[in-house]
């Protein structure tokens, strides 16, 4: 027993690693009062510690204990997505003006963090039941608190409140599902639940309808799919800057891992089973499809009314949700590629354009589109890279962007999925509009009053080059995120 | 012996209602009430299919269940009372800073 035990540990080194950080964290925290940098300090080794050992179990495919989660190739790529996200939104923090309002908080800023990448991780390698619900809740606690971290500021408490308001529902409507899908299998993992689908005749259809309805409404949330997007706007525009790219890239590639792995698990037969049983059953394919388009369509139409850059970059996360859910439809080794490619994308250009607003932010006051008017002309590096990071989201060439749509689009016409490739053709066409209006303000309007200048330091500029350089190279040279992805769509226990 | 079916049917009428208060009822406070009461009925069926299916793995979700609750509401009551401390009032109509 307690061998296996400690066998298994072995395998759950990044995860205990953050364990013993967040602990570390809490402790410095209260030991060293008033000197907020060294538990800071700490949490940030431990993410590196976590990142770097994530990364070595590359190449791993096993379960560990008992089934309760996996170390696969895929788990090992969203882990490391995760893990990079959450140390560029550190060290963006350092230079976040709502982050260093509540100074003497920022050991509690450090910790969350470090708990929610916790979840992260967790969610990524889940394959029971009990192990999803307990791993989005602790993404979830960690975020709820995070986003109303700048408490003094009445929008950031509102959010907090409004976040955990849909997530405790939607986590009781997930929860509802998971209890049906127990009663009709018996077993609460996910490999456990496919082989008890396998063998029943479909006698329960309504039943399990419900509850896979159920429990995709809670991984929708997770993703801000549509129709359960409704808090991540206002969560986005509450929420500190920091906080809100931290959700908007790492909330929601844990969530895609847990709904991919979910669907392929349950819904991928064993050898002998011809057909796609439980998919056809289930038409999960098109019931996705029309969650994609909506997703798309809302955000993007939503997004052109939107005067705030942040509430604007929400919309457009959403929009970019229903992007990767479209590759999600394929139900293909193709399509799953495809989301992780768009993924490690969407992390530079995404994390980019929050950095610059905040930055923005922090020099201006304010994060309307209007007070973006001349800034191509004040801060040409600023101007220039905004634009960039805006082109590479809209996807077009020859930035990164560009590239995670072709994978998206490349995998769906294979797959004869002409409609939704034309609709999400067309989607990209719309988001041109409002992220061109950016541009536009920035280049071709004139300030309304004398603006504040906005000056980047050296560390700065290094951290915008960070975000810059792959945004700009991974969309002339992909060839090795590419097979980094194709040797990442490998699941625990399929084929 | 109590059939299956009435358990399930108990726990979807409180789920349901549970559902309904969080959609109707305004102060923040009630509508984590409705939550726990969509959460307790998660427990019901657990409990019913587990005793049904004479598998235990369902009575050990329930704890867990049980302890989600419990951490959630100790969050979501700490968040009322920021909010309360600011705005004077848990009336979710009144706190509309964000919209559109």
């Amino acid at each position: 027993m307690v061998e296996s035990v400690l066998q298994n540990l072995t395998y759950f080194v990044p995860e205990t690693a953050l364990v013993v950080t967040f602990c570390a964290v809490l402790l410095a925290d209260v030991i060293f009062k008033g000197r907020p940098r060294i538990p800071w300090t700490i949490g940030l080794l431990g993410l590196i510690v976590a990142g770097v050992t994530a990364f070595q179990q590359t190449g791993l495919n096993r379960p560990v204990f008992d089934l309760m989660i996996v170390v696969d190739p895929f788990a090992v790529f969203f882990k490391v997505i995760v893990a990079a996200t959450a140390i560029l939104i550190y060290l963006m923090s350092l230079w976040s003006d709502e982050v260093k309002a509540s100074a003497r908080r920022m050991g509690e800023y450090a910790a969350l963090l470090v708990s929610a990448t916790l979840g992260m991780f967790l969610m990524a390698g889940a394959t029971n039941l009990l192990m999803i619900v307990l791993a989005l809740e602790l993404t979830g606690l960690s975020s709820y608190v995070l986003s109303g971290y700048t408490k003094e500021a009445s929008d950031s408490s509102e959010a907090s409140l409004k976040y955990i308001l849909f997530g405790a529902v939607s986590t009781g409507i997930m929860l509802y599902g998971i209890s049906l899908l127990y009663g009709l299998t018996g077993a609460t993992d996910l490999i456990g639940i496919r082989l008890a689908l396998e063998g029943q005749a479909m006698t329960h259809t309504p039943m399990l309808l419900i509850s896979s309805i159920m429990i995709l409404a809670g991984f929708g949330y997770k993703i801000s799919a549509v129709p359960f997007h409704f808090w991540t706007p206002d969560v986005y525009e509450g929420a500190p800057i920091t906080v809100t790219a931290f959700l908007s890239v790492a909330s929601k590639a844990a969530g895609f891992a847990l709904m991919i792995r979910f669907l392929v698990s349950t819904a991928t037969p064993s050898l002998g089973v011809d057909v796609m049983a439980v998919v056809q059953t289930f038409e999960w394919p098109k019931l996705i499809a029309i969650m994609s388009v909506l997703t798309m369509t809302l955000g993007n139409i939503v997004a052109i009314w939107q005067n705030n850059l942040k509430r604007l970059l929400a919309y457009s996360s959403i929009a970019h949700a229903g992007t990767m859910l479209m590759a999600v439809t394929v139900f293909s080794q193709n399509g799953v590629a495809a989301v992780l490619i768009y993924f490690v994308v969407y992390l530079f250009m995404n994390l980019g354009a929050f950095y610059l607003v905040m930055l923005v932010a922090g020099a201006t006051g304010s994060e309307d589109i209007d007070s973006y008017k001349g800034l191509g002309h004040r801060a040409p590096l600023v101007g220039v890279s905004l634009v960039i990071f805006l082109i590479s989201l809209t996807g077009l060439p020859p930035t990164a962007g560009f590239i995670g749509k072709l994978y998206v689009f490349s995998a769906l016409l294979d797959a004869q999925w002409i409609w939704l490739a034309i609709v999400g053709a067309l989607n990209s066409v719309i988001s041109l509009y409002y992220y061109v209006r950016v541009i536009r303000n920035m280049y071709l309007r004139d300030p309304d009053s004398a603006p504040a200048p906005v000056v980047l330091t050296g560390a700065q500029t290094v951290l915008l080059m960070v975000f810059l350089v792959p945004t700009l190279v991974l969309g002339v040279y992909f060839a090795p995120l590419v097979d980094w992805a194709h040797a990442s769509v490998a699941l625990f226990g399929i084929r | 012996m109590v059939p299956l079916s009435h358990y399930l049917f108990l726990s979807a009428v409180l789920f349901m209602t549970g559902a309904v208060g969080v959609l109707t009822r305004r102060n923040a406070i009630i509508v984590f009430m409705s939550i726990e009461l969509m959460l307790n009925s998660v427990n019901l069926t657990l409990v019913a299919f587990s005793s049904f299916l004479g598998n235990v793995t369902g009575q050990m979700l329930v704890f867990f269940v049980m302890t989600v609750a419990a951490a959630e509401a100790a969050v979501g009551l700490a968040i009322i009372i920021a909010i309360y401390r600011r705005k004077q009032t848990v009336n979710l109509d009144e706190i509309n800073l964000l919209k559109w």
